[in-house]
């Protein structure tokens, strides 16, 4: 009985080609949005587990101001003596890496870009975990007399050199010339979508001089801590030599600000999570509208096919054998849209993942639990129908028309 | 139980309706389409119902074919009490005992000649080797062979008929209901017609109960029973054609 029933309701579907297709069209839909989203959110969330760890275990930054607002710009820069202060009385600190950047045009030949320039040290690109992949580090020579030497990243080559090697070729970064001597490794995207790759190092104070103009400031000063460092001590140790420094009375409100990057990335990587969730359900919602289009096709389908209930009922089929019929019809409805959607799903995030570069983890839970509530949702939509074409009386069913 | 047993054993038929009503509509617009029919009918017999349009020879063919449960009275069939049985037990004594030919053929649209007759044996649960073989036959017997995988929309009016009949005799069942079998046939054909439910009747044993207009095709049945309003006006037995 449950094998006739599977059969007539396959034959019915493909006797229907067209409006079978449309019924399900609300369940492809959404259960290809509920993976899609799902799917997507949770690469991105891995992506950002990887970018945590890609910025360098323990980094902290310190920079001048509180949290994001205007003051920082109020607040004084720190001086190139913060930076050795640093370095020489919080002993937890690993390195200390200070910085300015600064945004300034680069030619060469006939290609022209911008980008963003920043000055430090070599202990910023070991703090940032960056490598190189071919040519040198600075000198100690060139640090210490700032002489204009730059190490680029992967995009600026590209857009300046091209696949050609740029090590020991001229850059003419605003209105100095500025020879190559390194380039680093391709980081790709950054926690925020910025792309990290684009940007030019120099020696702090060839950034200072010539750029800012201005020797003594500094943007930012990277730290990175030693490894079983504890980084709620070392922030505290950080805040009581600054707040010295800068000569802060006991009343005033700290005028710099210590961020823990790892912290900011956990930050970041919880809000997409409930993004994702949160996606994911208004997709739930779409996936059950689908469910009501699935029941209305198959309500109009009760009436329509009155006469040949009818004619199942005259001729011998018992009830629960024309509710089996129809609730096996819906359910094999959705299940074939849950199966087309779960392939569109699988399309989407491909296509997707190529454009946001966000990576693709196949998920055969998540796929698993659609197709499994595609299919429960024709049970739920499909027994209203169903049962309603079963109750029909076969008399006045074959007086139908 | 006991008791019909025994008034089963004294008397033999096959189906008996005694004082049967059928109201249609309640209260103020009520309509008895039946008015308390007695009717026996024997096992192997070939019965013709005749009687003006809206006299309750569907009504009554619906009864006798347990599609319908009458207002009142009793229906036996068997010895059994179909008044009170329900639809689902009335739906397991159509599919095992009863088959039934439309007024109109009621055929499924769209769907294959074959696929039509095999319907009935689909929820007898048979295997599909014999549904197909059975359907053949059963098409073959009725002259369409050659047009199994014709549907129901690619065949003439007589055509659908005919596969209308063979739906209802491929089950080999009891007893074989048909309201009008002949009724959008030309005459010829309904001849042939009539000479194949004769055949069904006497290789078969089937008992044939058959509503029609026409005086010659109810001239094929070896009993007329008419209907007037509602209940049956004459009952006669003629004798055997060609005899
Ligand atoms: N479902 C119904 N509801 C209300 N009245 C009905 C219903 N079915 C039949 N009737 C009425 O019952 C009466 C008998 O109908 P029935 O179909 O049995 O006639 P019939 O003898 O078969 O006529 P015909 O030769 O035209 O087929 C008719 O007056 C009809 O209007
Ligand atoms: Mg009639």
């Amino acid at each position: 009985m449950f094998l006739n029933a599977i059969l007539l309701a396959l034959r019915e579907i493909r006797r229907n080609l067209m409006r079978s297709f449309l019924t399900i069209l609300g369940i492809v839909i959404g259960v290809a949005a509920v993976i899609t989203m799902v799917t997507l959110g949770n690469g991105a969330t891995r992506m950002m587990g990887e970018q945590i760890s890609s910025l360098g275990s323990n980094l902290l930054i310190l920079r001048p101001g509180q949290r994001m607002g205007a003051a920082a710009f109020g607040s004084a820069a720190f001086r190139v003596s913060d930076a050795d202060a640093l370095q020489m009385q919080v002993l937890a600190l690993r390195a200390v890496a200070p910085m300015v950047s600064h945004s300034a045009p680069l030619v060469v030949g006939n290609e022209n870009w911008s980008s963003s320039v920043t000055g430090s040290t070599n202990d910023y690109l070991m703090v940032g975990n960056w490598q190189l992949a071919s040519g040198r580090l600075f000198s100690a020579e060139e640090q210490q007399s700032g002489r204009a030497v730059c190490i680029i990243g992967e995009t600026v080559r590209n857009k300046l050199f091209g696949h050609q090697n740029p090590v020991g070729a001229q850059i003419r970064v605003k209105n100095f010339s500025c020879p190559v001597v390194g380039l680093l490794v391709a980081k790709g995207q950054g926690a925020m979508g910025m792309d990290q790759d684009d940007t030019v190092f120099m020696p702090l104070k060839a950034v200072q001089r010539r750029l800012i103009g201005k020797p003594q400031d500094i943007n930012f000063i990277m730290l990175s801590m030693r490894d079983n460092a504890d980084s709620t001590q070392v922030m505290a140790q950080i805040r009581r030599l600054m707040r010295e420094r800068r000569k802060l009375a006991e009343s005033e409100d700290d005028d710099f600000t210590i961020m823990d990057t790892r912290q900011i990335a956990e930050t970041l990587s919880g809000t997409i999570g409930t993004m994702t969730m949160l996606l994911g359900a208004v997709a739930a919602v779409s996936l059950l509208v689908g469910g009501i289009g699935i029941m209305n096709i198959m309500l109009v389908s009760v009436t329509e096919r009155t006469r040949e209930i009818g004619i199942r009922l005259a001729i011998g089929a018992m009830e629960n054998e024309v509710l089996l019929q129809f609730l096996i019809e819906a359910v094999a409805l959705s299940a074939f849209g849950g199966l087309i959607g779960i392939a569109l799903a699988f399309v989407s995030c491909l296509i997707l993942s190529a454009v946001t570069q966000i990576p693709f983890d196949f998920d055969p839970g998540i796929n698993l639990v659609s197709f499994v509530f595609s299919a429960a949702i024709g049970v739920l939509f499909g027994y209203m129908p169903a049962r309603r074409a079963a109750r029909l009386d076969p008399i006045e069913a074959l007086r139908h028309e | 139980m006991s008791q019909d047993a025994a008034r089963k054993g004294k008397d033999d038929a096959l189906i008996e309706f005694r004082k049967v009503v059928k109201t249609y509509g309640q209260g103020q617009t009520a309509f008895q389409a039946l008015c308390g029919v007695d009717l026996r009918i024997a096992s192997g017999e070939f019965l013709a119902i005749m009687g003006p349009s809206g006299s309750g020879k569907s009504t009554a063919m619906n009864i006798l074919g347990c599609l319908d449960a009458p207002t009142s009275g009793a229906y036996r069939f068997h010895g059994v009490h179909v008044e009170q049985l329900d639809r689902n037990q009335r739906a397991l004594l159509r599919r095992h005992y009863l088959g039934f030919v439309f007024q109109g053929f009621n055929l499924l649209s769209r769907t294959s000649a074959q696929e039509n007759v095999e319907l009935p044996l689909l929820y007898r649960g048979e295997p599909l080797a014999q549904r197909h073989a059975a359907a053949r036959q059963a098409l073959a017997r009725v002259g369409l062979s050659g047009w199994e995988t014709h549907t129901s929309a690619e065949l003439s009016g007589g055509q659908q008929q005919r596969v209308a009949i063979a739906r209802a005799i491929v089950t080999h069942p009891q007893v074989l209901l048909a309201d009008e079998p002949t009724g959008n046939l030309d005459s010829t054909r309904s001849h042939e017609i009539m000479e194949l439910l004769v055949t069904l009747n006497r290789e078969r044993g089937i008992t044939i109960l058959m509503v029609t207009h026409e005086a010659d095709m109810a001239a094929y049945a070896r009993r007329i029973v008419h209907f007037v309003d509602g209940a049956v006006e004459s009952d006669a037995a003629q004798p055997e054609r060609g005899a």
